[in-house]
């Protein structure tokens, strides 16, 4: 436990004196995205458009979340890229803590994006077998968990 | 059921777990009867791997008995006897279909957390941490499999239990070394580390036509038996400069292909070894790539190195000038078994591959944490300890 607390106090050591230099222009700073909360979330799946959306009916789990979804055949015989982001987006993109709570509109629409895919190709979403835990709970655990609980939701798409 | 579980940083237990159960309809249950230590297992127990629950199922290398299939499983049936490769694919995204297993786009169901660490979410391991999907190990009684059409495969009749075991991890592991590493007839090869997959990737180079095979490690009983089970040549690198001995024994030029398959928790000698051991301890490295550095050092001009040790995160003084300036190509991967198992278990079954001298200790599951302690200590002349939870 002391180890993690060190660690997390140098970590913000860190971090306090990067935020520092940067505000006294001492040091360039990484840019946000303006366009984070914009952006479409694509994902490539190995079937080809009339399967993914035959007679322009979306994958079942798009249907569950209130978003815009765009479609392309993807190049290289991949198959079809699959797109989609949160309607009535807001200005700026939602942050760290609005995703931990779960709350994030776009965590939604990356699983639905997701399962698509995997009920797509495989006919199924695969379960974890966290499910039926074999684990006991301990305070490293805890912090890991606040790191595995959205982890489901996370992913490059 | 009985289950061998991770409790804390080098602390094991043998536990009474839930039974596992069929969670998808491509799912079996597979009643485990040979499960083997690994090296990357070293990884979870030291805590390098920092994404295990104290009471996760650990082990990923096993042979079984089907015992029940879920209702879309059209491949196999209750009584086959199966090796199940260690990594989960779905067999049907754009990865599994072009042969890349281990980069399965369906089977980790918490593909956030590699994706923040490496940028791209990797295929689901039993037991090898919630990072790789969660999923409970085979040192147990039984282990659910998902997909299982795509990642169990029958044993021939004739191959034995202690060869067919391996057919699951170690020998797929090096042959993709030797394969994906480019080896080509007349090739001069060196592989670090004469663990199970070093030995296997050494004999897979011998078997892919390389005209000599040079295996470097410091355990006199490791480098005697990859003499006298592999066939090839052996260096002692605590005895001699590996890459000076390279060069005498290959005219100047270097290996054409170098097949690292230690790790990231790399031994090594001298200044770099005490440095590494600080640094990692400190976490200010997170892996010790020693054995990564002297292969890019020892390759030939325009070769090639492949890495097949497990490593997790960041590494300090990583040779990129080397690589650049020697036109190197360097590949790794986890290991895409289902590409390689059919075939190898046929190698195995002609006995042009015999794995099953890697067993040297073999006791029950209630022995796991002993069996441990004797592979990560290499203690009796340990290299694999198999587990059978049934006899």
């Amino acid at each position: 436990m002391r180890r993690l607390i060190a660690a997390a106090a140098v970590a913000a050591a860190g971090l306090g004196a990067a935020r520092w230099a940067a505000a006294r222009g001492r040091m360039p700073v990484s840019a946000r995205d303006p366009l984070a909360a914009g952006r479409w979330l694509g994902v490539t799946i190995n079937r080809p458009p009339e399967e993914v959306a035959p007679g322009e009916r979306l994958p079942e789990p798009l249907t569950r979340v209130d978003a815009e979804v765009r479609m392309n055949r993807a190049p290289g015989g991949r198959g079809t890229e699959l797109y989609a982001r949160p309607r009535g987006r807001t200005a700026r993109a939602e942050g760290a803590l609005t995703r931990l709570r779960g709350e994030d509109s776009r965590t939604a629409v990356r699983t639905a994006l997701r399962e698509a895919k995997s009920l797509l190709e495989t006919g199924d979403v695969l379960r974890s077998d966290e499910e039926i835990a074999t684990t006991r709970p301990t305070l490293p655990g805890k912090v890991l968990d606040l790191a595995l609980g959205r982890a489901s939701e996370g992913g490059r798409l | 059921m009985k289950a061998v579980c991770w409790q804390g940083v080098n602390e094991l237990s043998v536990e009474r777990v839930p039974d596992p159960a069929i969670l998808n309809a491509q799912d079996a249950i597979v009643k485990v009867t040979a499960s083997t230590t690994c090296g990357s297992d070293l990884h979870l127990l030291g805590g390098h791997i920092p994404a295990m629950r104290a009471g996760d199922v650990i082990g990923h290398e096993f042979l079984g008995e089907i015992v029940e299939t879920g209702p879309e499983v059209t491949r196999h049936r209750p009584g086959d006897r199966v090796v199940v490769c260690s990594i989960i694919g779905c067999g049907r995204c754009w990865s599994c279909r072009h042969g890349d297993w281990s980069l399965c786009e369906n089977s980790n169901p918490n593909p956030g957390i590699t994706d923040l660490m490496w940028g791209g979410s990797t295929a689901g391991i039993f037991g090898y941490s919630h990072a790789m999907g969660g999923f409970r190990g085979s040192h147990a009684e039984y282990v659910r499999v998902p997909f299982a059409d795509h990642n169990a495969f029958t044993v021939p009749e004739g191959v034995s239990d202690m060869d067919a075991v391996f057919a699951s991890d170690a020998v797929p592991t090096g042959w993709m070394g030797a394969d994906l590493g480019g080896v080509r007839p007349g090739d001069v090869v060196a592989v670090w580390g004469c663990g199970g997959v070093g030995q296997m990737a050494a004999r897979a180079a011998m078997l892919l036509g390389a005209e000599r095979v040079v295996a470097i490690d410091r355990y006199p009983e490791r480098l005697a038996m990859t003499t006298r089970h592999v066939g090839c040549e052996v260096v002692d690198y605590t005895t001699t400069d590996v890459v000076s001995e390279l060069r005498e024994r290959t005219g100047g030029r270097g290996p054409d292909v170098c097949i690292e398959a230690v790790g990231m928790e790399a031994d090594s000698t001298g200044l770099q070894r005490v440095y590494d051991g600080v640094k990692q301890r400190l976490r200010l490295e997170q892996d010790r790539p020693a054995a990564v550095r002297e292969a890019i050092h020892a390759c030939r001009k325009g070769g090639s190195v492949f890495v097949l040790g497990v490593f997790a995160g960041f590494v300090d003084k990583f040779p990129l000038g080397a690589l650049m300036n020697k036109g190197l190509t360097l590949r790794g991967a986890q290991q895409h078994g289902q590409r390689y198992i059919p075939k190898l278990l046929e190698l195995i079954g002609r006995g042009d591959l015999k794995p099953s001298h890697l067993a040297t200790h073999t006791m029950t599951l209630d022995e796991g944490p002993r069996g441990y302690d004797l592979f990560r200590n290499k203690k009796d002349g340990c290299v694999r300890a198999v587990f059978r939870p049934w006899i």
